[in-house]
């Protein structure tokens, strides 16, 4: 069989899987929103000036008054032609609504993704290769301490920096007068906007990723392989970069999939906390206005971001580890 | 042995941060919900024992505040009256753990009020809140685990020990349920349940969507236990000997899964105390004015507050040592059963 094919092959298996998951998914939430108690119309209903006839008009053009499997249907129908579902509170599709605020939370999470990786990965290797050193036992200790110190926390200890000492903006994504900007000021506006979101992403993930890397290169770095090319003079920056790294890339490529969920959560508060103008805030709103569309649709996006994170994970992994190639043909 | 010790060792500094909250009448100063209209935001005071001629003192004082003159923000140290501080005083009423009605506090004055943390927006002493706030951060992260450890118990006795098509459709539950980000899911479940709704139906419902959020990992775990353990010669002895099934799961397989388990709960309880904070924090979870750790953080959401009164923040420092204690006893668990290794403790345990 050709390699192409192989791949093409494996990657189905992990799509359908994905896609399953998503059905999954938007099942349980639209489970879940039948049971509410009280949706957007309530509140309209309470309201002496609006007549009944009115609300009950509303919610038929909105389908509400239908039984729940045609319901279903129906959004899984909208959902078909990229449409998501239908917002109360803003009156329009949900995924247009959704889009700009994802495309922010997208650059949140990627730019502090591939900082915390970035930086994880050579301190872990760098900690490793001095197991039980100075500079490990020093990383180690600051590694716990940021575990120790949750998001929240964290997210709102850097605001008051900022608050304090006026070095970053301290909320939003752009300034005032953004369009007059030329492109490298529009560049540098929004870099210095992004900058303590992103910090307070990566000082979160930071550590479970350097203890990850860290404990996978030394576990490699004691296999007999790597002892016997050591003992056959490879110089030890050879050894560490394209020998030890490239075997323990597997657990870690795993770590980079699950890690997207604690950063995608991660995202959802320190948005909030900051004023950034991603998925978070749209989706608080959403629950105190009772937007269930919003919502479902909000969680629906957050599972395809995971699951495309975890598609590519697979893709590296696929092409990483001969073993996993070796299973996948086998099949 | 090492071990052991270091499990005890983190299990009584979990025991006495826990007395500290739980004893938050005693404690506290005064009553958390008591307001004093004349001292909005007070900065935190200080203990002296020298006095400005330079006398000391062997009783503990401090000075009142005042507003510095010309200024409407900027207090300073009244330092023409000392007030002294007197220990196991009288002061406002509380039960003590929630039973024991008492009047007896740690410390206290006459005269003026002291704020070691300094005082919000209604003069209501920062100290006091915080600590009882915590009863309410905890005991929503200890029920909460509660709730999700028996969940994850019978889910994962009922899909390991049957099998089946039981078994498969849990478990593809459980890998939907882990898949999410923990906070979406938190919001779709909380976004269901009813909102504005009084101080202990809030409570309730925080402790039941975070305790509905956490239950596939345990539930799996549980499961890898039951499928071992139920092949193992005491269980098919005690079968053979006509055991009913509800009485093999309960003398012979439950005792069994008590390791993870507690391991388990060491994981999960700091984590669901982090999400009602993130709940309160959010104006989702409980109202005012009832304290949390979560919603007294809540006013650093406006931005006078970021920039003027440092000491609202303080409550989120009140957990850091939690999540020390529960790490620490984590790890020590883990170290003793020996089950798992460092992924189980860090990776995507926020589930």
């Amino acid at each position: 069989m050709y390699s192409g094919e192989r791949l093409m092959r494996y990657l189905l298996h992990r799509t359908l899987h994905a896609v399953f998951l998503l059905f999954g998914v938007s099942l349980l939430t639209f489970l879940f929103s039948a049971l509410t108690p009280g949706n957007y119309f309530d509140e309209m209903r309470l309201n002496p000036q609006i007549a009944p006839e009115t609300v009950a008009a509303l919610r038929a053009q909105y389908q509400l008054d239908r039984p729940l499997p045609v319901r279903y249907l129906h959004w899984l129908n909208a959902v078909a032609h990229g449409k998501l579902g239908f917002s109360f509170a803003y009156n329009s599709p949900v995924a247009p609504l959704l889009w700009v605020r994802a495309r922010n939370t997208l650059l949140l999470t990627v730019t502090a993704t591939l900082l915390t990786w970035a930086l994880g990965l050579p301190l872990g290797v760098w900690s490793a290769a001095r197991l039980g050193h100075a500079p490990d036992r020093i990383l180690s200790t600051v590694t716990a301490t940021l575990l120790v110190i949750p998001d929240l926390v964290l997210a709102l200890g850097l605001l008051i920096l900022a608050v304090r000492t006026g070095w970053f903006p301290t909320g939003g994504m752009i300034s005032v007068g953004f369009d007059e900007l030329s492109p490298f000021q529009k560049f540098r506006d929004l870099a210095t906007h992004m900058t303590l979101p992103v910090i307070a992403l990566a000082l979160a993930a930071l550590p479970t990723i350097v203890r990850h890397v860290r404990a996978s290169v030394a576990e490699v770095l004691d296999a007999a392989f790597l002892r016997a090319a050591r003992s056959h003079g490879i110089p030890d920056r050879k050894l560490l970069t394209s020998y030890a790294l490239r075997a323990a890339a597997n657990p870690l490529i795993s770590l980079f999939g699950f890690s997207m969920g604690t950063l995608l959560s991660g995202s959802l508060l320190v948005e909030v906390v900051m004023s950034w103008p991603g998925l978070g805030p749209l989706l608080l709103e959403a629950i105190l206005a009772r937007d269930l569309f919003v919502v479902i649709g909000g969680v629906l996006l957050s599972m395809i971001f995971l699951v495309g994170g975890n598609l590519f994970a697979d893709v590296l992994l696929y092409w990483a580890d001969p073993r996993i190639r070796v299973a996948a043909s086998a099949k | 042995m090492k071990q052991p010790r270091k499990f005890t060792n983190w299990l009584v500094f979990l025991v006495l941060l826990h007395g500290l909250v739980a004893g938050a009448g005693f404690f506290a100063p005064y009553d958390p919900v008591e307001q004093d209209h004349e001292r909005p935001y007070l900065p935190p005071m200080r203990i002296h024992w020298m006095d400005v001629q330079g006398n000391f003192h062997p009783r503990p004082f401090f000075y009142p505040l005042r507003l510095r003159e010309g200024s409407f923000d900027q207090f300073e140290e009244d330092t023409a009256t000392a007030v002294p501080l007197h220990f196991f005083t009288r002061g406002a009423g509380y039960h003590f753990v929630g039973m024991v009605p008492s009047h007896l506090h740690l410390f206290g004055s006459t005269g003026a009020r002291i704020y070691l943390l300094g005082s919000d927006a209604y003069g209501r002493d920062q100290l006091s809140r915080i600590l009882f706030g915590g009863q309410v951060s905890l005991l929503a992260g200890l029920l909460g685990a509660g709730v999700t450890l028996f969940l994850g118990i019978l889910i994962g006795l009922a899909a390991g020990y049957y099998g089946g098509w039981p078994d498969d459709l849990l478990m593809r539950v459980a890998e939907l349920f882990l898949a999410l980000p923990w906070l979406y899911l938190l919001f779709a479940l909380r976004a269901f349940l009813p909102l504005s709704v009084g101080p202990v139906e809030a409570f309730l419902l925080v402790v039941v969507v975070i305790g509905m959020v956490g239950w596939a990992r345990p539930a799996r775990l549980v499961r890898g236990v039951v499928l071992s353990v139920k092949e193992r010669d005491f269980v098919r002895a005690a079968r053979g000997f006509g055991a009913s099934d509800i009485y093999l799961l309960r003398r012979h397989i439950l005792p069994e899964t008590a390791s993870v388990l507690l391991t388990q709960a060491a994981i999960l309880v700091p984590q669901f105390v982090l999400a009602e904070m993130t709940l309160s924090f959010l104006g989702l979870g409980v109202p005012e004015p009832v304290s949390s750790w979560g919603n007294l953080l809540a006013t650093l959401q406006q931005y006078s507050v970021l920039v003027s009164y440092w000491w609202m923040y303080l409550p989120a420092l009140a957990i850091v040592p939690f999540f020390l204690g529960y790490l620490g006893l984590a790890s020590a668990l883990q170290e003793r059963f020996g089950t798992y290794k460092m992924e189980e403790k860090s990776s995507g345990s926020r589930t």
